[in-house]
């Protein structure tokens, strides 16, 4: 297998953008790190893109084609590929251009991600996001996505003590990180008492505690490592790829208050790398609702299961703690286009290793990892990174 | 909107929680499988539709205000994972109650209600909601 180096990264702004078109959005993102790769486009030789539900937030489909069209390297004939697993599109579509890359089949690829969620209702929205759980026993009994991240966070404060501030303070950190980034959806800082008393979507779980929708595309440019330096002073490796998945349905889990497949892939993605969780200075996570966040950190081995209340409320995922945890802003406050978050988590931690994320940079960052979750846990994609 | 036919094929399940039972290993499942996923290729042939009791307890729950269209009228409602007898976990609403009354390990039984319908005018759809019981037979809140 060949070693495989981010050369270039691109993300639009994150939001609610009336303007900006699906593809407008993609091409955006690609342009931007084709740009920052310093390639031309006929060394293009594939496309993959994150894309969860084009279908229904903007009826279009083979958005794949779509993409490769409009950036105008479908005249190459290029193959260009959607790659779906609900919110983790981005993070899957990133591991099929690496595999690409290892493998050999391909030099230089473009991973691209892109969701457009504002063209349709709020509610339209939340009905789509629910596709991703299992419709016919879930979605059709009466459970919204967020209800089904709301049965852990019942759970996980009964099991373990996590307590309602705890999760509050999830928010309250990513929209701080959120406001040192220019590309967030939300770049405000707000304390508890606006998450705690902001309205009721499925309690114990508010408004604040959920990730807002949003329109957005990132890319990153990927090619061998030996010929990385060609193209870059300052390439990032990708050092492991984990994947797994797991039931459907939440109720087929044995610990709701648990992702085994968080924990499968990341312990694929550290094996591949010859790492431990101690390693990792810097980590984005999918935090799609604060009880995401902090069963993230303890399935990845951060902290101790039950813990990740505590050590979110002590400041240990703070920029300057233990392991800084959504330095972008997270899903929260960066934003949540989904198709394109998994690819957006990978260019916060590449420009973190790079020494570029100016006021959010967390000092002498090495090792950086993205956790990208489809469902309420049924794919989860685990990458690590290294500065070369 | 889905057609008539996706909801009726599931009517079994629905209206009367018929789940799946691996003789191999004696595992119950719902809703139905076509294979155990503990036994995998030795529960084929081994397995049998079983209608479950519809009693257990409440594993979780949550009160929802926000994001489900078809169900404006009731909201805000209660969603719940229940724990039933037999040890499968299953997702429905809670009814008849108020979310205060609820604590997990509260015991429920399903019962028949209306879950959803397309329109004034369309489809009215059926199936399992919970409701609590208590040891006497009554429902929290009724004394």
């Amino acid at each position: 297998m060949r070693r495989v180096a981010v050369i270039g990264v691109g993300i639009t702004e994150f939001g609610e953008l009336w303007d900006s078109s699906f593809r407008k959005l993609g091409i955006g993102a690609g342009l931007s790190a084709v740009g920052d790769a310093k390639i031309t486009a006929d060394k293009i030789e594939a496309l993959f893109v994150g894309n969860m539900s084009a279908g229904r937030f903007i009826r279009q489909e083979h958005v794949g084609a779509l993409i490769a069209d409009y950036s105008g390297i479908a005249r190459d004939n290029i193959p260009a590929t959607r790659v779906e697993a609900a919110g983790a599109s981005g993070g899957l579509a990133l591991r099929q251009g690496f595999m690409a890359v290892a493998s050999s089949l391909h030099d230089i690829v473009v991973v691209g991600g892109a969701e457009k969620m504002t063209d349709v209702s709020d509610v339209e929205s939340s009905l789509i996001q629910s596709s991703a759980a299992d419709q016919e026993w879930e979605t059709e009994l009466g459970a919204t996505f967020a209800s089904l991240h709301a049965l852990m966070a019942t759970r996980h404060m009964h099991d373990h003590g996590t307590t309602r501030e705890q999760l509050a303070d999830v928010a309250v950190k990513n929209h701080r990180h959120g406001a040192l980034n220019p590309k967030a959806q939300f770049r405000r800082e707000i304390n508890r008492d606006v998450v705690l008393r902001s309205p009721m979507v499925a309690s114990p779980l508010r408004v604040f505690d959920c990730a807002p929708s949003s329109d957005g595309a990132a890319a990153v440019i990927l090619c061998p490592f030996d010929i990385a330096k060609k193209f870059t002073d300052s390439p990032v490796e990708i050092i492991g790829s984990g994947q797994a998945s797991d039931s459907l349905g939440l109720h087929h889990r044995k610990d709701i208050c648990t992702m085994a497949a968080t924990r499968a892939a990341t312990q694929r993605a550290l094996k591949m790398a010859g790492l431990s969780q101690k390693d990792v200075d810097v980590a984005e996570v999918h935090d799609n609702y604060t009880i995401s966040e902090i069963i993230a950190i303890e399935d990845l081995g951060f902290f101790p299961k039950g813990e990740g209340g505590k050590a979110t409320e002590d400041g240990l995922t703070s920029l300057d703690g233990d392991v800084a945890v959504n330095t972008s802003g997270g899903l929260k406050a960066r934003g949540d286009p989904i198709g394109a978050t998994g690819v957006a988590q990978a260019v916060e931690i590449v420009s973190q290793l790079r020494g570029t994320a100016d006021k959010r940079q967390v000092k002498d960052a090495d090792v950086g990892l993205t956790q990208n979750v489809g469902g309420t846990g049924a794919t989860v994609v685990v990458h690590l990174f290294r500065r070369v | 909107m889905a057609t008539a036919p996706r909801y009726w094929r599931e009517n079994p399940s629905r209206y009367n929680m018929v789940g799946f039972k691996c003789n191999n290993c004696g595992k119950y499942y719902f809703p139905p499988r076509i294979i155990c996923p503990l036994c995998h290729r030795k529960s084929v042939g081994k397995t049998e539709p079983v209608k479950l009791k519809g009693t257990g307890a409440i594993f979780s729950f949550t009160e929802v205000h926000e994001g489900m269209d078809e169900h404006y009228v009731q909201k805000p409602y209660i969603v719940a994972m229940v724990e039933l007898e037999e040890g499968a976990k299953v997702t429905g609403q809670v009814i008849d109650c108020d979310a205060c009354d609820l604590s997990i390990g509260t015991k429920v039984r399903a019962t028949l209600r209306k879950l959803s319908e397309e329109g004034s005018a369309g489809v009215i759809h059926y199936g399992y909601k919970f409701v609590p019981v208590r040891e006497n037979g009554e429902r929290p809140g009724d004394e």
